[in-house]
């Protein structure tokens, strides 16, 4: 592909780069006991905790983005109700 | 379940960026970005965060960025500033975001001259206390008794002897409208304190405690962690300056001894290992409790 | 409160003529650093500014590195933008000049030439903007205020063109051209804004269209991003012929293209030259023409990119070249001739060349020089030509 004249690029191009492939360990949501505080959205430094609108109630449900957690386990040491459980990343 | 749903990727600084796992930079910079809006033009010198976030072709950015070099970040926000002005453009605002190598050191005179000059930026330090993209090299931002590569630990050595350059007091020198500090513990705070930030015009500058899972030595899940035992023990004291005059202060409610800020980081962990340290962890705890004095940090 | 119209010239400083045909230009940021001897360029531009007759955020920085990071800053957003150094003030911008020749920021900046240290001189040579050739900035020299005026308007045209996009550097010779009084005619305001429209950039920093600047660079792309800015060199040769061209359409005045070739049609002897000392040269050569020498000069106006389909040209059936340089390439020779040889030696029929160190810090250069160099370059016919370049005038009876 043609470079740009200077290396100036448009801005937004790195969700090309999958970061989950770096991950060892997952964090896994358990929704019955979360209390949709989104404090795990908040703390995550790679934005890949998404609040997601749930059909039919008022309540998001918080999901994990897996293409680029890189299960550095924020969320779940942050979470106040401990509803994160981080497990092993299966091959 | 979660592909059942469409993730809105919306984000001002993208996921896909090269950040540590646990990188408080990226967690800085998301909350900078979500205070201050996209109408901004971001200036970052060389460091950690145009590393993570601009491979060629990998841009992690949503608003207009630029990086130059290493010692000019304040200059080329000034240059984007005065293009700004003279378009009559104002209502885009310019916000530096550098690291405390390009900000403490080698950025440090183009810095007071953007200052002293009165130009209309927001400068925001993320502050590692170290060189942290080249792998944790001693700063005028390390605190006293760090160890680093640059200035290790060792028979001969207690790690850094000097203490950490007190930028923010040096910068209200300049007789600038707002100065704060705020930590990545804090994130409401953090976010609160960019906004106040942006309601002022000429330069003001946000001092962001960033702790550094790589640099430091502590596990990736305890960045906020480290950093509210910061705050918390004195070492980083959170305040607001208008005009050279501290306005707010953010007071400690539940004080932790300076040790157990300490003994979660390797970068101190010759400090506890060795009981000739004993004076040292003293000098640290006066210095806690200087802030503590000093901010009225306490109660 | 545009320029005056003017119908004739008028007497002033070079350093005046500089600053009215930047202010002409309108530039929308300057910088200023004061520094020997190019701080009356800048001061001319500031006393513009406070009394109105120029509009443009002029901010005055605490260094040259940060005289040309605004630059490099307004620039990327989109502003036309100038500063002016020397000597140590230019060394001191390197390192910006070259990464915003790789982002390709069209700045302009005026380098007045002045020797570097150590020792600390204030004397005229060209070390300063030789040392930084190697960048990628289009290095322009004049040789008359006039010309510095002239060319001073075709340099942001030059930059901003689309297909070249590099800061241009208009380099005139400290006091002789920026301290002197010579006569000056000036081009009209509407004229001006007619040969040079705003500045229209290709990339500019805005939310609108969030752009990113200043990405690292792997070994897949550093090569090729380094020969765009080669391409772009070589392609701005022609492109800088048109500006200049379209600048005499626009003045009268036709200074010649990237070289000037003097009084070289049947030379035998040519001489290569840059800056002010080019006029002394030209009286030098009309006195060795009157006594029957034939013998040119090759005055180079546009060093960088280094014009040599030109010079080849102007140099058919000379025997010899004289490079008088106020330079030198320590432990080898004058860039000049460097780049002279360079481009000469694989071509089956060329002419010997000399290079010659003359007016090095400020040292003088008459017509006396120029018969000396045109007689020693007649005895090396004899005697070959020596591997060392020639130190003009050089004193060894006080070497250290």
């Amino acid at each position: 592909m043609k470079l740009e004249i200077g290396a100036v690029t448009k801005g937004s191009t790195s969700l090309k780069y999958k970061t989950g492939a770096w991950r060892d360990q997952r964090p896994v949501i358990d929704e019955e006991n979360c209390r949709h505080c989104g404090i795990c959205a908040d703390v995550c430094p790679d934005s890949a905790v998404h609040a997601i609108d749930r059909p039919g109630t008022d309540k998001a449900i918080y999901i994990i983005d897996y293409d680029y957690c890189k299960g550095c386990g924020l969320c779940a040491n942050e979470c106040p109700v401990k509803c994160i459980e981080m497990v092993p990343e299966e091959k | 379940m979660e592909a059942a749903f469409q993730i809105e990727h919306d984000d001002l600084f993208l996921s896909g960026h090269r950040g540590c796992p646990g990188c408080g930079l990226a967690l800085a910079v998301r909350h900078i970005l979500k205070a201050t809006g996209p109408k901004v033009i971001v200036v970052s010198p060389t460091g950690c965060l145009e590393t993570i976030s601009s491979p060629y072709g990998f841009s992690s950015w949503g608003v207009p960025w630029i990086h130059h070099l290493f010692e000019n970040g304040p200059s080329v926000a000034t240059g984007v500033a005065a293009s700004l002005k003279a378009k009559g453009q104002e209502e885009i605002k310019v916000v530096a975001i550098g690291g405390d190598g390009g900000t403490f050191d080698i950025g440090f005179g183009a810095f007071s001259g953007m200052l002293e000059r009165g130009d209309d930026v927001l400068y925001i330090c993320t502050d590692n206390a170290s060189y942290g993209n080249t792998g944790g090299q001693r700063s005028g931002a390390t605190p006293y008794r760090a160890s680093t590569t640059t200035d290790p630990a060792g028979t001969c050595s207690f790690g850094k002897s000097e203490p950490k350059k007190d930028l923010p007091t040096i910068i209200a020198a300049h007789g600038v409208p707002y100065v704060a500090t705020a930590s990545i513990g804090f994130l409401k705070d953090l976010e609160r304190k960019v906004k106040r930030a942006m309601e002022f015009s000429g330069p003001r500058y946000i001092q962001i405690d960033q702790p550094c899972t790589s640099v430091w030595g502590f596990p990736p899940d305890q960045t906020m962690e480290v950093a509210r035992l910061a705050v918390n023990s004195g070492l980083v004291p959170l305040f607001e300056m208008v005009n050279g005059r501290v306005t707010k202060v953010r007071k400690i409610k539940n004080r932790v001894p300076v040790t157990d800020y300490l003994k979660v980081q390797k970068r101190f962990k010759h400090l506890l290992a060795d009981p000739a340290c004993a004076d040292e962890i003293t000098r640290i705890e006066a210095l806690a409790q200087d802030n503590i004095d000093r901010y009225g940090l306490m109660d | 409160m545009a320029q005056a119209l003017l119908s004739k010239a008028q007497v002033i400083e070079g350093s005046e003529a500089v600053a009215r045909a930047v202010a002409a230009a309108r530039p929308e940021v300057i910088s200023a650093y004061p520094i020997s001897p190019q701080t009356h360029i800048v001061e001319g531009l500031a006393a513009m500014v406070a009394n109105g007759s120029l509009v443009s955020e002029y901010v005055r920085v605490e260094s040259e590195f940060s005289a040309a990071s605004v630059l490099a800053g307004a620039s990327a957003a989109g502003s036309r933008a100038y500063t002016a150094t020397s000597s140590q003030g230019l060394l001191l911008m390197t390192e910006v000049l070259y990464a915003s020749v790789g982002q390709r920021l069209p700045f302009v900046l005026t380098v007045a030439n002045r020797s570097i240290s150590a020792p600390i001189s204030i004397q005229i040579d060209q070390r300063d903007s030789m040392s930084v050739r190697d960048s990628g900035v289009i290095q322009l020299y004049v040789e008359s205020s006039q010309e510095a005026y002239d060319v001073h308007l075709a340099a942001f045209k030059i930059a901003e063109d689309p297909e070249i996009l590099l800061p241009v550097m208009v380099c005139l010779d400290g006091w002789v051209l920026t301290h002197s009084y010579e006569p000056v005619l000036e081009v009209d305001q509407a004229k001006v804004d007619s040969f040079l429209p705003p500045f229209s950039p290709v990339h500019k920093l805005d939310p609108a269209d969030p752009k990113t600047w200043g990405s690292y660079s792997e070994a897949e792309i550093q090569m090729e991003i380094n020969y765009s800015v080669h391409e772009a060199m070589l392609r701005s040769k022609e492109r800088i012929k048109k500006v200049f061209g379209e600048l005499h359409q626009l003045t009268g005045r036709d200074h010649g293209g990237l070289i000037e070739a003097y009084r070289c049609e049947d030379a035998e002897v040519v001489l290569m030259a840059l800056g002010s000392v080019c006029g002394t040269i030209k009286d030098g050569v009309d006195e060795l023409r009157e006594a029957g020498k034939k013998v040119g000069l090759i005055k180079l106006r546009c060093y960088r990119p280094f014009p040599y389909e030109d010079i080849f040209r102007v140099l058919e059936g000379v025997k010899a070249v004289g490079v008088m340089e106020a330079n030198f390439s320590m432990g080898s020779e004058g860039a000049i001739a460097l780049d002279l040889k360079a481009k000469l030696y694989n071509r089956p029929e060329r002419p010997v060349v000399v290079d010659c160190v003359a007016g090095l810090g400020g040292r003088e250069v008459n017509k006396e020089t120029v018969a000396q160099v045109v007689d020693l370059i007649g005895k090396m016919a004899d005697s070959g030509v020596p591997e060392e370049a020639v130190w003009i005038d050089l004193d060894r009876d006080i070497l250290p």
